[in-house]
């Protein structure tokens, strides 16, 4: 069973985002680089903000982060959330990648706990129809 | 100093009721937009035929040609609209029109904004096809207050000197100008601290009373040169600049990409435009007599006080406990109607309309001899944007 429920809100893969998550069904925690000058970037974008090139490889990130920052959502925004509150809200950063951080959730934690700066280890949350979901739990 | 006879000037402001969202259901958005349109055409002294632009932001739904034929324009020269969902854009669309008129391409420019929820779909809410809602929503991050409240954490654990009473004290000053104020939405709820604190969270670092309120309404501005204001009856209120723009790396910021340079993540996005809009206008902070400073939550205001140079970095708590946003004896009052906690949440535009009232002295809360005043956008969005208005007397 997910985190949230099953009618929970599903990334819709586009254009320029679809290469992204083709990794998460492969359970790889990926974040976009410039095939050319290495420059990362998130979310994916389909050019290359340094050097303008539009070659494209994707770097897997270490499964243990660094919070940036987080919240505590006490508040539905959809019906599917309303079993889960509060829950934890995190951005997560990773060594080695400057300048990219990941939204996400951070699990199995007593939210009056959270602090930034803590270390969180990833673990893959099945949503069905063989997509996955990064989420983290307290280091 | 002289400002040349071809530079922007307000000469008419119009609004319409404001309610709790869902409120007003006896006529359709684009009347009531119409109608608030139609006000300030009359309160500029002008006809529509003195009329030729509009400038909106936000997505706004009333299609300003089909505006244009609404209202009996016979010519239009501008129409245009600003990027991004949000109230970032209210000042950007002043901008937009001080750029027609000052280059000539239109004499006069309606800025407007109109939105009536219960009609229409709920503003903010999951499911309008959020640009990146790919990286938030499956994380249950819906809502601008679940977004901002990230960037706000992150700043108070940078400055750790802020505090919940700091933002208390945006919400207290807000709803205390909002009880003077016969036309907001608060106007006959009083707060107190200990009501704000017994608030229920939404999404922590914010409170229920650190979020803005949810209105129908309809506001509308007339912009037009300092030489054909001459001509009309009423006070003209010189722009004496009106920026929008962004950082790098902001595109859908907290509202999506949460991915801004770490140097700005915990901002307005405001440092670079308001030190050019200061030069622009040829003023400093400290000249600025009173403030409307967009609240659509409570610490990004906090944040605007520093980014803006009322304070330093890290300052603005201290800024506000000292009693300097209060009316009538602080030394700028802010957010003198109620602002959008507690006035009404016409994404910046009644905070520009207010900005007006206090240089004709019309204000409820009215800052004795006010000359000039700060209007901002949107804040901690891409675009964002800031107006610094002057009276001519």
């Amino acid at each position: 069973m997910s985190f949230f429920p099953a009618d929970m809100p599903r990334p819709e893969p586009n254009y320029d985002d679809e290469g992204f998550w083709k990794n998460y069904a492969e359970k790889r925690l990926c974040f976009q680089a410039c095939g050319d000058c290495g420059a990362l970037r998130h979310p994916p974008t389909p050019i290359c903000h340094a050097c303008h090139s539009v070659e494209v490889t994707w770097l897997e990130a270490p499964s243990t982060g660094t919070i940036y920052s987080y919240n505590v959502v006490h508040h539905a925004g959809h019906t599917a959330v309303e079993s889960a509150l509060p829950y934890v809200g995190a951005l997560v950063e990773f060594e080695g990648f400057p300048g990219v951080r990941l939204v996400t959730n951070v699990t199995d934690v007593d939210p009056a706990a959270m602090q930034i700066g803590m270390r969180v280890n990833l673990w893959w949350d099945d949503i069905g129809e063989g997509m996955f979901i990064p989420r983290f739990k307290p280091a | 100093m002289a400002v040349a006879d071809h530079k922007a000037c307000i000469v008419g402001v119009g609004e319409s009721e404001f309610t709790k969202w869902g409120g007003i259901m006896d006529r359709s958005q684009f009347q009531i937009t119409a109608q608030a349109i139609a006000a300030a055409i009359k309160d500029a002294g002008m006809t529509a035929a003195d009329i030729d632009g509009f400038a909106s932001f936000a997505d706004d739904s009333n299609n300003a040609p089909l505006m244009a034929v609404a209202l009996g324009l016979p010519q239009t020269r501008w129409s245009s609209m600003v990027w991004g969902g949000g109230g970032g854009g209210s000042i950007a669309a002043l901008s937009q029109a001080c750029a027609a008129v000052e280059s000539g391409l239109a004499n006069a420019v309606v800025v407007y904004r109109g939105l009536c929820q219960g009609q229409f779909r709920r503003f903010g809410r999951f499911g309008q096809g959020r640009i990146h809602g790919n990286f938030v929503y499956p994380y249950g991050l819906f809502a601008p207050s679940m977004f901002l409240s990230l960037m706000m954490r992150r700043y108070m654990h940078l400055h750790p000197q802020i505090t919940h009473e700091h933002m208390c004290e945006i919400a207290l000053n807000a709803r205390s100008n909002a009880n003077r104020n016969p036309k907001a939405v608060m106007h006959n709820r009083t707060l107190s601290r200990d009501e704000y604190f017994a608030g229920r969270w939404i999404a922590e670092p914010f409170r229920l009373f650190d979020c803005c309120l949810e209105t129908d309404g309809a506001c509308a501005v007339i912009v037009t040169s300092r030489e054909r204001a001459r001509d009309l009856d009423g006070p003209a209120i010189d722009i004496l600049g009106a920026l929008h723009g962004s950082g790098p790396g902001w595109g859908s910021g907290p509202l999506g990409s949460q991915n801004m340079p770490d140097a700005d993540y915990a901002s307005t996005n405001s440092k670079y435009m308001a030190k050019e809009l200061f030069e622009l206008a040829g003023i400093s902070p400290s000249d600025i007599d009173v403030a409307q400073i967009y609240d659509h939550f409570s610490g990004l205001v906090l944040m605007a006080l520093e980014d803006y140079g009322f304070c330093a970095p890290g300052e603005s708590g201290e800024f506000v406990a000292s009693g300097a946003i209060r009316w009538p004896d602080g030394k700028m009052p802010i957010n003198t109607s109620g602002g959008q906690l507690s006035e009404a949440y016409v994404h910046g535009m009644n905070l520009l309309i207010e900005g007006v009232r206090q240089l004709r002295g019309q204000s409820t809360s009215q800052v004795e001899g006010a000359k000039t005043c700060l209007v901002t956008g949107g804040l901690g969005v891409s675009p964002t944007s800031g107006t610094i208005l002057r009276s001519q007397s």
